[in-house]
């Protein structure tokens, strides 16, 4: 098979070729290995996705099912005795002694470690440009960002550099990025995949989730990450087996587009885009309904409180006493506390400390945490009373496509708003899906679904009938 | 540095009058290290000294990613403990994060529960019961240097065995008024704590650790005063002491106009002095939020059983069925129960198959009274060279008559000391009661003989100047007559 063949290749469509005996294990490893190296070696000119490649191929056949297709892993996940920063300096150096539930999963069913990808610190920002490894760029466009947190994992997979990467999503990370590159991210339900090894920026948000060509690749992926684990108290058994999607109608689904997320604020083209969509969804059969979801419009200030006051307090051990970065030459403890902490954050992760220990404080805690919560609880149950009128919600996933690098950088409350659309199924646990729904200005556009929770394979079908409706075509970046 | 603790500070207070004034109010925190297999959120082993940080893991490091998993069998544990104390058993509680950066916390917060404890309320005895909650223990930090001390040493390391190891934290009421009421009552929590096997319950290792909320108010008024908190006093003696002086130091601010300030203190036993730790200027702001790693505890049916069943005889059943069954005295049968190492060894001793048996009321006299007056203070009689079958045969032989009780105290002198068989102490230093009736009329005539004045006072009726004549008598035995005979025996030749 000749590289370019083995390129064009889904991670499934791979697998399955290895399966059959027209691919070998380690041809697949080297055609990726050898562009993920390529593109660490041309330094500023390339995509700046990786902050690990594996040196060497693995020597051992992978087991089925997944027959050693290469895997790209955000740097958030700790993978034993591989450099896992979480995209921090202060944690230079660290090597974990355990690899993450997640990625061990993945490679129990065949998987093979190929590289870590660049994120932004501790997955605190939209734009890849918070890390310490330096911004990673957009495959559609240099100048531009790939979206964040999983911002390197999104652009490898766009790119071709990777088949498919293993992502993060709290506010959106996972699918903002993959609708910024036009590629699938699908955050599942929360509790479904677990958190042990992932670094925690806020634990009651965080899930893992696959960023894909594809949406059977994400269906793949999620089949082999989804389980409950006696390391993860949040995590949950999946009720029934992931199944690899297969409608190509969507005869009697019911679409619910909240007014809430699709007005004020969206980018014209955007909402261009996210309405030809929805006519492409009509075509396949769905009925198109509005829904309310009166809270939504507080579920970003709710989400800027809750996840930097779990960020304030899972980022406390972050302390230089016992691994990563410690200031030299401390002159006592608070010293070496302030200065390995000062020196150790970048600026958002430091903003967002002070906001969530801020909101925490005696005094203050009911005014912030307290409300937060309690809008989180309306936004939850906002979303259960709409899906007893429709199966799925759907939204554009981001309110713009891919800005410019440094566009943003100095407003962070317009950063935030890249999450407008994706926070309240974060806030609400549910499982939620980008899929690319078309270019706007030569740039992809994201189009979200969301639905109740566990209901995966019911919401991974729907997308994969839209996909092939839609015929997005992402070679070009790939090539 | 403060004062140093006065030498007799009830005597003092009492000469001037001033202990009348004042009215200590006493509230304890108690924490306890449990007896699980394993530590309170990760599968590592508890440790007892194995060489430092060979008993962590990920969790218990608080490295990135790790994520904590609530041990099950402490919640049993604490449900237990809550049973005990006759606390309502929370449905579901919460464990919360309290944050503060200190190096023996792996995670700059600790695991613990706030305002949603596992169990509220209840009692023990007189003193009621706010709440037990559980919790995470920290680290141990080891000051390297000359002092030992944080101040002036080199550097400190940190060792993570003990970090993470299961707490339940017993907080009471303010229901305690004395030092020694304090000492007492925590001596019969620790019992409690002991029937219940959720514990070692050994101060000075560290598996019960004990903090006093102490204020004063005028006496006969309800309004507290402005309390101070003593931190951890790691033995029963010093807890006494450490209230004592704080309760003098309060006493003394307050007999001379001044105002208490609220502050956290620490007792230094060595030279009986408090010093202050922090001030309420300086006392952290927790930051509490329930920890989103943590589902809610939620209890159940089938855990309340599991936690009923698994309850032992409790210290005021015990007293009960000893005054019940054995027909001992109630403030025998309360000793014994309230001080289980007494209870116990009285109960393995009772059991022990000697011929003849002792009288269970006997046995518990020489027990609490003579055996534990020669041993050091608070030292387990079970830990001792007298064997609870030693003494049960002793007791035995006194109860009989064939030693008499003054040359039994002997033959337990000696047990103390050497440890050994009774009846072979006997036979070797010729300690048989006397049976020859003769022999003893011999030796109580010489002794009449003797002390003719005595004898004279006690033919006009005073029977106390019987003494003299009776010693006399038993320094000639050695101790082995009977009290009682030589008794009769005197009268008997004396005609009265």
């Amino acid at each position: 098979m000749s590289a370019t063949d083995v390129l064009a290749l889904s991670a499934r469509a791979a697998a399955d070729a290895i399966e059959a005996g027209s691919l070998a294990p380690r041809e697949l490893f080297d055609a990726y290995r050898e562009r993920a190296a390529a593109d660490v070696s041309a330094g500023e000119d390339g995509l700046n996705c990786f902050t690990w490649v594996a040196p060497e191929p693995p020597t051992d056949d992978a087991p089925a099912p997944l027959a050693g297709v290469p895997l790209a892993v955000k740097d958030l996940f700790c993978t034993a005795g591989i450099p896992s920063q979480a995209g921090s300096r202060i944690l230079a150096g660290y090597l974990p002694p355990y690899t993450a539930s997640a990625v061990s999963r993945l490679t129990e069913a065949g998987a093979t470690l190929m590289a870590k990808t660049n994120q932004d610190e501790f997955a605190m920002g939209s734009s890849n440009e918070n890390s310490a490894f330096g911004a990673v760029r957009n495959p559609w466009d240099r100048e531009r960002v790939p979206g964040g947190s999983s911002g390197g994992s999104a652009a490898a997979v766009a790119a071709g550099l990777a088949p498919w990467a293993l992502g993060t999503d709290t506010g959106g990370s996972v699918r903002q990025p993959a609708a910024l590159c036009g590629i699938v991210g699908l955050k599942p339900t929360y509790g479904a995949v677990s958190r042990y090894g992932m670094i925690a920026f806020a634990s009651s948000l965080d899930q893992a989730g696959p960023l894909t060509r594809d949406v059977a690749d994400a269906a793949l992926m999620l089949r082999h990450m989804v389980g409950r684990d006696p390391c993860d108290a949040t995590s949950l058994e999946f009720p029934e087996a992931i199944e690899l999607p297969s409608a190509e109608r969507l005869d009697g689904i019911r679409l619910g587009v909240p007014q809430e997320l699709t007005g004020e604020g969206i980018e014209a083209g955007v909402l261009d885009s996210f309405g030809a969509t929805l006519a492409l969804a009509q075509e396949l059969g769905a009925e198109i309904q509005p829904v309310h979801l009166p809270h939504a419009p507080h579920a970003l200030s709710a989400y800027y409180v809750l996840a930097p006051a779990e960020c304030s307090s899972n980022l406390a051990r972050y302390d230089g006493v016992r691994y990563g970065y410690r200031a030299p030459d401390p002159k006592d403890l608070l010293d070496m506390y302030t200065r390995t902490r000062h020196d150790g954050f970048g600026a958002e992760v430091k903003r967002r400390i002070m906001l969530g220990t801020y909101a925490l404080s005696a005094g203050y805690y009911d005014a912030y945490y307290g409300r937060a919560q309690r809008v989180r609880t309306k936004i939850a149950e906002d979303f259960r009373t709409a899906f007893a009128a429709v199966d799925f919600i759907v939204t554009p996933t981001a309110p713009t496509v891919a800005f410019r690098l440094g566009e943003k950088t100095a407003e962070p409350l317009a950063m935030y708003l890249n999450d407008y659309c994706t926070v309240p199924m974060s806030l609400a646990g549910i499982p939620a899906i980008s899929i690319p729904g078309g270019l706007s200005e030569g740039l992809p556009v994201g189009f979200q679904m969301a639905g109740p929770a566990f209901s995966e394979n019911r919401l991974l079908d729907a997308a994969h009938a839209l996909e092939g409706a839609i015929g997005f075509d992402g070679a070009a970046t790939r090539a | 540095m403060r004062d140093g603790e006065p030498q007799d500070l009830d005597a003092g207070a009492a000469a001037d009058g001033r202990a009348e004034a004042f009215e200590a109010v006493i509230g304890l925190e108690i924490h306890v290290q449990l007896a699980t297999a394993t530590k309170m959120f990760c599968g590592c082993e508890l440790s007892f000294g194995e060489p430092p940080n060979t008993r962590t893991c990920a969790v218990c490091l608080g490295l990135p990613g790790s994520l904590p998993v609530a041990n099950a069998r402490a919640i049993h544990f604490g449900l237990m403990i809550g049973l005990a104390l006759g606390s309502e058993l929370a449905p579901r509680s919460i464990f919360h994060r309290k944050n503060y950066f200190y190096p023996d916390q792996a995670k700059n917060y600790q695991i613990s529960q706030y305002d949603e404890p596992l169990c509220r309320g209840g009692s023990l005895e007189e003193i009621r019961i706010h709440r037990v909650h559980l919790e995470e223990d920290a680290a141990k930090l080891i000051h390297v240097g000359s002092s030992g001390r944080i101040h002036g040493s080199d550097a400190s390391i940190v060792d993570f065995n003990r970090g993470g190891t299961p707490l339940a934290e017993i907080v009471t009421e303010p229901d305690i008024r004395t030092p020694e009421q304090a000492g007492e009552w925590l001596k019969l929590l620790r019992s409690t704590l002991r029937r219940l096997g959720v514990s070692d319950v050994n101060m000075e290792e560290g598996s019960l650790r004990c903090d006093a909320n102490i204020s004063l108010r005028r006496a006969g008024t309800e309004e507290l005063g402005v309390k101070t908190e003593l931190k951890n006093m790691n033995s029963f003696r010093f807890i006494e002491r450490g209230i004592r002086a704080e309760v003098e130091r309060q006493r003394k601010i307050l007999s001379e106009g001044g105002e208490v300030t609220q502050e956290t203190l620490h007792f230094d036993p060595a030279s009986g002095a408090l010093t202050s730790l922090r001030s309420k200027e300086e006392a952290h702001d927790y930051r509490y939020f329930p920890d989103p790693d943590l589902l809610p505890v939620a209890i159940d049916r089938e855990m309340i059983d599991l936690a009923r069943e698994a309850m032992p005889e409790l210290p005021a059943e015990r007293a009960a069925r000893l005054q019940r069954e054995l027909e001992l005295s109630p403030e025998s049968a309360q000793r014994l129960a309230f001080a289980s190492e007494l209870g116990d060894y009285f109960e393995a001793a009772l059991d022990a198959a000697v011929d003849p048996p002792p009288p269970a009321q006997m046995l518990a006299n020489w027990l609490t009274g003579d055996l534990v007056a020669r041993l050091g203070d608070g030292e387990d009689p079970q830990a001792s060279r007298v064997r609870p079958a030693a003494l049960a045969e002793l007791v035995g032989l006194v109860a009989a008559r064939r030693v008499s009780v003054g040359a039994g105290r002997q033959v337990l002198d000696s047990l103390v000391a050497e440890g050994g068989e009774p009846q072979a102490i006997v036979d070797a230093e010729g300690l048989a009661a006397m049976d020859g009736a003769e022999e003893l009329a011999v030796i109580v005539a010489d002794a009449v003989r003797a002390n003719a004045d005595a004898a004279e006072r006690v033919r006009e009726g005073n029977s106390k100047a019987i003494g003299p004549i009776v010693g006399h008598v038993m320094r000639e035995t050695k101790g082995r007559a009977d009290g009682t005979e030589v008794s009769r025996l005197i009268h008997e030749q004396l005609g009265v």
